[in-house]
């Protein structure tokens, strides 16, 4: 009996023992889900990926506040690529093998974006890229809540041919030597050739990464303007060069009534190493600014401006899409009420979050989403004014409907299963997703 | 207007100044009325009432709508019309929210003090969620520029006449030939004189009499600049009469040549500006990698802080002394010499001097520093561009025959010759210019002569460094203020050096400038990418064929 009662005892012991071990050890793996962070935080990139990283950090220090995920807490998992392209294949690889985070998000140019899409891919993951692109793509893996073409560009173009955009009938389409600014033109000329632009009247020029002599090119685009009708500029340029174009465009004395250039990549960030007074009335084409007129937008400002703890912080379009990607995988989770990769690439679609601007953006089947096209003025104090809007919310198309390889593709991940589903031909292109 | 606006002083007092101010708000709409009914009285009567409607249709959201409004309240003649015009165009017109009254700002920065558009009367201050702007666009503003111009072609200022002159250029009607004959013959200067003719030419090109138009083609001919090309080709294109449109073709023909021989030299212009860019950054590598042969590749970073201590200059004398603005350049440049020449000491001492004779790792190390600063600078200023403004001695343009020359540029091909010049005479007549010469000539003979090697090496090394930092200082005039800044000339200055040939100051002149000139005359054949990949190509089959380049070093000293 006495063995038996001390066996019993020690038995309990061992039990509760064990028995607490087992709790904290399930409870240290399930204490926090784990969010990867891919943004150059030095390097080229970093002036405008180190920004990304700060909002992601504040959007999941916000979800923490609010309880955090499934009753978890989230972990944010930063790493740097270093705009370093192959280097973004590698830490997206050390984050989703090493780190198991449950998602991710990341990247700024086209090119890190191309180089990540293979490991996740493979490694089954989730990404959302938060930057406006050149579309021509859809990946079960990759979620795009930054603007398709038919998002930004070709709004855009429609504002200035109409008559409060001043009706424009001559193109200079400028841009960066990369892929993206090289689809857009393409998108772009086919469609400005579709309204009948001759050819003759569009001026398409390419320049380098981080060019800064624009003395030739600014004078080109006068001379081009100086042919008797009403000249546009669509300005693709990227990153650091943007300075020094302005520059030279305000020194040559080009003004916004005469020849406006309106912008694919320059938001309030750029603009923050800008004397804007000599640029006001030039235009930028977005879904977000950080003057839009909303509760939801001012609520947002003033976090953001206490979490980096710096007044003359501003926000831009690409923290608005984390803003919205981040709300609609933490909805996805809460809706599959798991991390699980593949519940959550199902549960995506369909699901829909409050953006800044006022309004609400769906996730569609195609891994886009819905938002809706603002054209803003420069202002002297380096903001937005935003002088036209749509009417209501642009669905993102992944395929453009104005280049010829691409006019017959569809994607949808929902009935089809496919990226790129070949209405014409009835079949599904699969792996080739480039 | 989403910013919630910063109180910069304390809560309380912040508090019960607003309070004050609401105060004054609601007394002064007790008394909108009464104000509404006097201000007729005493100014135009008839017109105030038409005027004050007009103004409304400025918050309607019809482009069309708004411009009809602004050409009726330019023609009421009402004496603020000019004021609200003006005010429209610069983004002050706004309109309170509580009310619709539409009032005049004074300042968008920190208190806004408004005023009512049409009466003028102060209407104390708002804060920014109680005004909302009156939008404006592109189109909108040509008009008001046009309308404005109207008013103020005989206004007693002359800039004011001349803007509006030039303004009724770009965008004269056959109805304004009259009001033009008007402003004619009353305009004394001649400048405004010259372009108000040639505004009524402008307006004339449309008119129905063949001869009228004749007369006025030459005159846009004389003219000669890209504008008047822009006219005479829409006629050329447009006309119905067949001898004005030949003559249109040919004037057009005639107004091409001459520009494209103007066109010559101003490629040349932008070429010697590349190029005393191009100089400005390869100076102090000249000395560095020149004369010491030290292969220093965190030369961009000692151009990048040149720039950062420009960007402090600008702020601190924005903050405390905002008239020295224009001078902060002056005093950048010696501070900037002075930083990056310690730093550059600091690094010779620190690290280079272990390191001589072995070129790879002091490529490695120097690299490993360029990193170091590009990662300390981002951490202290963060990654994005600071704001260096231009001081107004280097903004804008001016034409000279029909080319644009930009201040900066100017400014900046004087100051590279100036630097350079100075460095020159500084190396050829002053003792340590003659100690440097000596120990990088034959360093065991200085040394036995007395000189302490180490300390010019340190010195050399410092001015290099000093000197790409005030490269920095203009630097910072055309380029981004960003941690990367440097890398973008590093290669650059490389070419630079080595296609002048390595060691000799006159080589590194000639060299960039013909990269700049080369370069600018490649650019509109074959575009910005390839010609900077030609470039490269040319200066790697040169320095096959001439491996010192340019300017070779000649004697046992090369050895």
């Amino acid at each position: 009996m006495m063995g038996l009662k001390r066996y019993a005892t020690k038995m309990a012991a061992t039990t509760a023992v064990a028995a607490g071990l087992m709790l904290s050890v399930s409870a240290h793996a399930a204490e926090t889900i784990k969010v990867g962070v891919l943004h150059s935080l030095s390097g080229t990139m970093a002036i405008s990926e180190t920004t990304l990283k700060d909002a992601m950090l504040m959007l999941i220090e916000e979800q923490n506040k609010k309880g955090g995920l499934l009753g978890k807490q989230l972990e944010a998992v930063v790493v740097d690529p270093a705009s370093n392209w192959p280097l973004f294949a590698e830490k997206a690889r050390e984050l989703i093998e090493k780190e198991k985070v449950s998602a991710v998000f990341g990247a700024w140019t086209s090119v890190s974006r191309k180089s990540v899409l293979p490991v996740f891919e493979e490694l089954n993951n989730i990404m959302f890229y938060p930057v406006q692109y050149e579309g021509e793509e859809s990946q079960r893996n990759i979620f795009y809540t930054g603007a398709a073409p038919n998002q930004q560009a070709i709004p855009a173009v429609d504002y200035l041919m109409s008559e409060d955009g001043g009706e424009a009938k001559r193109w200079v389409l400028a841009g960066t030597d990369y892929v993206y600014p090289r689809t857009t033109n393409k998108i772009l000329e086919a469609y400005l050739m579709a309204k009948g632009v001759a050819k003759e009247d569009i001026m398409i020029n390419y320049t380098p990464f981080g060019h800064s002599d624009w003395q030739t090119i600014v004078s080109d685009i006068k001379k081009f303007a100086s042919e008797g009708k009403k000249t546009a500029v669509v300005s693709t340029i990227n990153g650091d060069a943007n300075v020094p174009f302005y520059k030279e465009l305000a020194n040559q004395g080009i003004e916004a009534e005469d020849i406006p250039v309106v912008a694919f990549s320059v938001g309030e960030e750029e603009l923050a190493g800008l004397d804007t007074a000599p640029l006001v009335g030039h235009l930028a084409a977005w879904n977000y600014f950080q003057s839009v007129e909303a509760d939801v937008n001012e609520e947002f400002i003033s976090t953001w401006k206490k979490f980096i703890k710096d007044e003359d912080r501003v926000t831009n379009d690409p923290m608005e899409a984390h803003y919205i990607g981040f709300n609609m995988w933490v909805k996805a989770v809460e809706k599959a009420g798991t991390v699980d990769v593949d519940a959550v690439i199902d549960a995506l679609p369909g699901i829909t979050v409050p953006n800044l601007t006022g309004g609400m953006s769906t996730m569609l089947p195609n891994h886009h989403i819905t938002k809706p096209v603002l054209i803003g003025e420069i202002q002297d104090d380096g903001q937005f004014d935003i002088v036209w809007e749509t009417d209501g919310l642009v669905p993102g198309d992944a395929w453009s409907d104005f280049l010829p390889g691409s006019k017959d593709l569809k994607s949808d991940w929902v009935e089809l299963n496919c990226g790129n589903y070949n209405v014409a031909e009835a079949k599904c292109l699969g792996a080739a997703t480039n | 207007m989403g910013l919630p606006p910063s109180p910069k002083v304390a809560p309380s007092f912040y508090r019960t100044y607003v309070g004050v101010l609401m105060k004054r708000f609601i007394l002064f709409y007790a008394f909108l009325p009464f104000l509404l009914l006097v201000s007729p009285l005493i100014s135009q009567a008839e017109t105030t009432d038409d005027i004050e409607v007009y103004v409304e249709v400025l918050k309607s959201k019809s482009t069309k709508q708004k411009t009809e409004a602004i050409q009726n309240i330019a023609k009421t003649g009402h004496v603020r019309a000019g004021l609200i015009l003006e005010a429209f165009l610069g983004g002050k017109l706004y309109s309170l929210k509580e009310n619709g009254a539409i009032v005049i700002i004074n300042d968008a920065a920190s208190d806004i003090e408004i005023s009512n558009a049409i009466s003028g009367e102060d209407l104390g201050v708002a804060t920014k969620k109680q005004i909302k702007k009156l939008r404006i666009n592109n189109k909108l503003r040509g008009v008001v520029k046009a309308s404005l111009a109207e008013l103020q072609l005989s206004h007693p200022d002359k800039e004011k006449r001349m803007a509006a002159a030039l303004s009724k250029f770009k965008s004269a009607g056959s109805s304004d030939i009259p009001l033009l004959e008007n402003a004619i013959a009353s305009e004394e200067n001649k400048s405004i004189k010259k372009i108000l003719i040639e505004a009524k030419a402008a307006a004339e090109l449309s008119s129905n009499d063949s001869a009228i138009q004749l007369a006025a083609i030459k005159i846009i001919e004389k003219r000669g600049d890209s504008q008047a090309l822009n006219l005479l080709t829409q006629l050329s294109q447009s006309a119905e009469n067949e001898q004005v449109k030949n003559e249109a073709k040919q004037a057009v023909g005639r107004v091409e040549s001459s520009l494209a021989l103007w066109d010559i030299s101003q490629t040349l212009f932008y070429g010697l500006s590349l190029g005393s860019v191009l100089l400005l950054a390869a100076i102090g590598l000249a000395i560095t990698f020149g004369v010491m042969g030290v292969i220093n590749m965190a030369h961009g970073e000692m151009i990048m802080i040149g720039a950062y201590t420009t960007f402090i200059v600008q702020e601190v004398i924005r903050n405390s002394m905002p008239e020295l603005f224009d001078a902060s350049l002056f005093i950048a440049l010696p501070l900037a010499f002075l930083i990056t020449g310690l730093i550059g000491i600091g690094i010779e001492r620190g690290i280079i001097r272990f390191l001589y004779g072995r070129p790879l790792e002091t490529l490695l190390a120097t690299w490993g520093v360029s990193l170091f600063l590009q990662q300390a600078v981002r951490s202290i200023f963060g990654p994005s561009n600071r704001e260096v403004g231009n001081p107004s001695w280097m903004s804008g343009s001016f034409e000279l025959g029909q080319m644009a020359i930009t201040y900066n540029r100017l400014w900046i091909i004087i100051f590279s010759l100036g630097v350079l010049f100075m460095l020159m005479l500084a190396m050829k007549y002053t003792s340590f210019g003659l100690r440097m010469r000596a120990v990088t000539q034959n360093r065991k003979m200085a040394g036995s002569m007395g000189i302490k090697t180490g300390w010019v090496d340190a010195l050399t090394f410092g001015l290099g460094s000093g000197i790409a930092g005030i490269a920095g200082v203009t630097l910072s005039q055309i380029d981004n203020v960003s941690p990367n800044l440097g890398q973008s000339y590093i290669i650059d200055s490389f070419m630079v050096v080595v296609f002048g040939g390595v060691g000799n100051l006159w080589g590194t002149l000639v060299g960039a400038m013909s990269l700049g000139v080369f370069n600018k005359f490649l650019e509109p054949a074959v575009g910005a990418v390839l010609a900077k990949i030609l470039v490269l190509v040319l200066i790697i089959l040169f320095i096959q064929k001439r491996p010192r380049g340019l300017f070779a070093l000649k004697g046992r000293a090369v050895e």
